[in-house]
């Protein structure tokens, strides 16, 4: 509730906290499949129809009602960024641990194979994962996921190799607390503010990663929607239906914009550096 | 006007409206040339601000003189109000006329130049040399605060040297232009104490060479005696009393001075040890602490290979034993091994050699963990994501045990004992100060009931009248639960007070140990001695310090180098002192 309240009194929070909000209801309505028209139902007669009042956002090259697949695919989209992010950040946070823990051999493998996957391009690398297992929704949580692992892993490592040396844990040491107890106690719930910020930035990547992954045809697939497939789409009817492209895009750019802001407001209010200047 | 420097009625302020909030409340002093002006007061006084005005850094402090002026006489004879004086006449004031010495000599130098570089652009800036004669210039510098080996030493980085010769060199840089006035912010705070004694040995001599006008800013009353003229005694921001050395120390005049005075302990040299424990000749019952021969070696790397090459010897072959209701401090300079002790008998390091048993002492201490400590930082000791009642279940929950009504009364029973309020079980450290969460550790250290606590330099980060305190607590409990304590401190007059017994540890070794009246009052040892004389005390007025440029000795050495065994002297029942070379 702290955390709420502080967010809506900082200026950019405000503003990401109500976008990331609204995402979040349209994606539970189109889930729950309360959409103004039927996303998949194909209105013949009204094929390619601008924007009016029955058709908000216009009708596709079938016929079904934009706003209605634009619903569906945001909760796609959505479900596929915090299902990779999740996974990334398990990932990550386990790896990272280990990886400050355990030191030594254990830091400096750990931490070349991320650096390894850290030099590929995000979309190639998710591409390179695509082309191997073949395409799919889950394939391409699959594919975010390792793509994201090693930024949550760094986010991990850094903090928590200088938590470890901090008289706390030490403390814990001389008490003989099993290392489970200080890894969980100790460690993690110093590291909950870093997570929380890089969590909220990593959905906003994993979001343009999977539309871009839509787009390319290799997310999600027909006919169900995700923007990435909207765009893909409307390629080429831009120029006779301009409203296939627009909506779909200022959707992924609004969402974007919501996380990165939302991101930089936790940042400022959990950095402790920076607390007091919100306050 | 024949006074170096005049300040009148200064106030200055913090701060978009300086007026509102105001941190010095209209200071008057006079400094003539030759004199030194201490200004004396704990965090928070003024004191740094009001020095900072004088040279006016205090603006890029965000601070702004808001009333007042500082009358400085120049070189030429004219004098200049520096609280009105433009920027660009303060750039040559700064430096060419007024030298500055920080606290932290290791982070008031450049690490990635070279301290000769960093002395040479003093005398570029001021004194328009170039070249080699700046290098000169900067030999000369090092050669006057008595670095040996200045040429050397002219290429060293800031990491190479020691933080006592980092403090020479700031002082090098700060004397290079012979300002007429110095102003120390707290110098030899950060130093070990036969460091201090040095810089301040260094200061006073040169001071007479230079016969500069000095002002020395301290919390450390005692050690105003051995180089002020006069006084100044700062609190909020306002100077509660100021005079002659002699009339402030011997007849203080407010009470804060008064309580300045009584909270710091006093070094006696052993005449203020306890009385309430003495050794018994015949041992009458198990030490609860056995230390025999600890030894803790760090390997040295190196070569292509990363073949070990040699070891740092930090703990050298350390014997001492600890009876229930003792207290033996551990006194030694940073580098001596006095933590590195502490911490293998934790288990914190895994000591090379040696062995060590912890007695439990009868049916009441069945704790697997009869050895707990405390340690230096109470702000980094503490989870700060954890409730008090949870850090202070801890160790019960280590040892296998749950949180049970057992767990939460003596939870209850030791807050108390510490003195703190119950409903504090609910509260985050950060609602505690300092010396609350002092409290709380030793709280958490007694939770498992152990037979000896080691506290490494458990009160060091403590203001005084806090530190008073927490020693007294401290007491109080030992009598209580009967524990055995092992204090490890840098600081005399606290190691004074509550030890029972004193080992001096010295590059690892203890050269010598026995009943702490007779260590302090009689030191047998050439390094006790050094120690004990080197402790600034309030009764040394005046005093000359020789100028002592002695380094501790590298406790790096060869692979399979073994020391000489001791060869202990025993004076007396209980002291013995390790024989010199």
């Amino acid at each position: 509730m702290q955390l709420l309240r502080a967010i809506f009194s900082h200026s950019s929070g405000r503003i990401g906290g109500a976008i990331v909000g609204l995402y979040i209801i349209i994606a539970i309505l189109g889930l729950l499949g309360i959409t103004p028209h039927d996303p998949l139902m194909q209105f013949r007669v009204d094929r390619l129809h601008a924007p009016d009042a029955t058709y908000w956002m216009g009708t596709d090259l079938f016929g079904r009602d934009v706003a209605s697949r634009l619903m569906l695919g945001i909760s796609q989209s959505f479900i596929v960024a915090f299902a990779s992010v999740a996974l990334a950040a398990v990932a990550g946070i386990v790896l990272g641990l280990a990886a400050a823990w355990f030191g030594g051999w254990w830091d400096g493998t750990i931490m070349r194979f991320m650096d390894v996957l850290l030099a590929f391009p995000a979309i190639l690398l998710a591409l390179l994962i695509i082309a191997i297992v073949g395409p799919g929704t889950w394939t391409s949580v699959m594919a975010i996921a390792i793509v994201y692992t090693p930024i949550f892993t760094r986010v991990v490592r850094g903090p928590a190799l200088s938590l470890k040396t901090r008289d706390f844990v030490d403390a814990a040491r001389t008490f003989g607390s099993s290392r489970n107890y200080i890894l969980t106690r100790h460690l993690m719930l110093n590291l909950v503010a870093p997570l929380t910020v890089q969590v909220t930035l990593a959905l906003a990547w994993g979001l343009l990663t999977e539309a871009g992954l839509s787009f390319l045809g290799l997310g999600t697939q027909p006919p169900a929607s995700s923007l990435g497939l909207m765009l893909a789409d409307s390629r080429n009817l831009m120029e006779m239906a301009p409203w296939l492209l627009i909506f779909p895009g200022i959707a992924i750019m609004i969402g974007i914009l919501g996380f990165n802001l939302l991101g930089d407001a936790l940042r400022d209010i959990l950095d402790p550096k920076t607390r007091r200047s919100v306050a | 006007m024949t006074s170096l420097l005049s300040v009148s009625n200064l106030r200055v302020g913090f701060g978009r409206k300086p007026e509102d909030n105001e941190i010095v409340h209209g200071v008057n002093f006079d400094l003539a040339a030759g004199e030194t002006l201490a200004i004396v007061g704990e965090s928070g006084s003024g004191k740094s601000v009001t020095a900072l005005s004088i040279n006016r850094l205090v603006d890029f402090g965000g601070g702004r003189i808001i009333d007042g002026s500082i009358r400085f006489r120049r070189e030429d004879g004219s004098t200049l109000d520096l609280a009105a004086a433009g920027e660009q006449e303060l750039t040559k004031i700064r430096g060419g006329e007024i030298g500055m010495i920080f606290q932290e000599p290791m982070t008031s130098l450049n690490p990635v130049l070279t301290i000769g570089e960093q002395i040479e652009e003093s005398f570029r800036l001021h004194r328009g040399l170039t070249g080699r004669q700046a290098r000169e210039a900067a030999k000369d510098a090092l050669d006057r605060v008595r670095i040996p080996d200045a040429a050397r030493r002219l290429k060293y980085c800031p990491h190479q040297l020691s933080g006592g010769m980092l403090q020479r060199v700031m002082i090098a840089t700060a004397l290079s232009c012979n300002p007429r006035l110095l102003i120390a912010d707290e110098p030899t705070t950060a130093l070990d104490v036969t460091v201090q004694a040095q810089i301040m040995a260094l200061l006073a001599e040169l001071k007479r060479e230079t016969g500069m006008g000095m002002i020395f800013i301290t919390h450390d009353i005692g050690l105003v005696a051995g180089i002020a003229d006069k006084v100044m005694v700062m609190q909020n921001g306002e100077a509660v009393e100021q005079g002659p050395l002699d009339a402030v120390l011997d007849a203080p005049q407010h009470p804060y001075t008064k309580h300045l005075l009584s909270a710091v302990p006093h070094f006696e040299a052993g005449r203020a040890t306890r009385t309430d424990y003495r050794r018994a000749d015949e041992p009458s019952a198990a030490p609860a602490l056995k230390v025999e021969g600890l030894t803790v070696r760090f390997p040295v790397t190196g070569g292509l290979l990363r073949r070990q090459t040699g070891a740092v010897h930090a703990v050298d072959g350390v014997d001492f034993d600890l009876m229930p209701g003792e207290t033996l401090g551990i006194v030694g300079e940073s580098g001596s091994g006095k933590s590195t002790t502490a911490r293998a008998i934790l288990g914190l390091v895994e000591p090379t050699r040696g062995t060590f048993s912890a007695n439990t002492n009868g049916a009441a201490r069945q704790s697997s963990k009869p050895v707990q400590m405390v340690f230096q930082n109470p702000y980094a000791s503490l989870n700060p994501r954890l409730r008090v009642d949870s850090i202070l279940a801890e160790p019960v929950i280590a040892a296998g045990g749950g949180l049970n009504g057992e767990t939460q009364a003596r939870m209850r029973m030791l807050l108390d004992r510490v003195g703190l309020p119950e409903n504090a079980l609910q509260r985050y450290p950060h609602e505690f100060s300092g010396g609350q969460r002092q409290r709380l550790c030793i709280a958490r250290a007694l939770m498992l009931n152990p037979s000896v606590v080691v506290l490494d330099e458990a009160v060091s980060a403590l203001d005084v009248s806090v530190q008073a305190k927490v020693l007294e607590l401290l007491v109080d409990l030992q009598r209580e639960f009967g524990l055995a304590y092992l204090f490890v401190s840098h600081d005399m007059a606290v190691v004074e007070r509550i030890a029972h017994r004193i080992a001096v540890v010295y590059a690892g070794q203890i050269v010598e140990i026995g009943d702490a009246a007779s260590v302090l009052s009689d030191p047998k040892h050439a390094y006790t001695k050094r120690l004990i004389s080197a402790v600034p005390s309030v009764d040394r007025r005046k005093e000359t310090f020789e100028v002592d440029t002695r380094q501790v000795p590298s406790l790096v050495r060869p692979l399979g180098f073994e020391p000489e065994p001791a060869n202990w002297q025993s004076f007396g029942s209980d002291h013995m002192a390790r024989a010199e070379a």
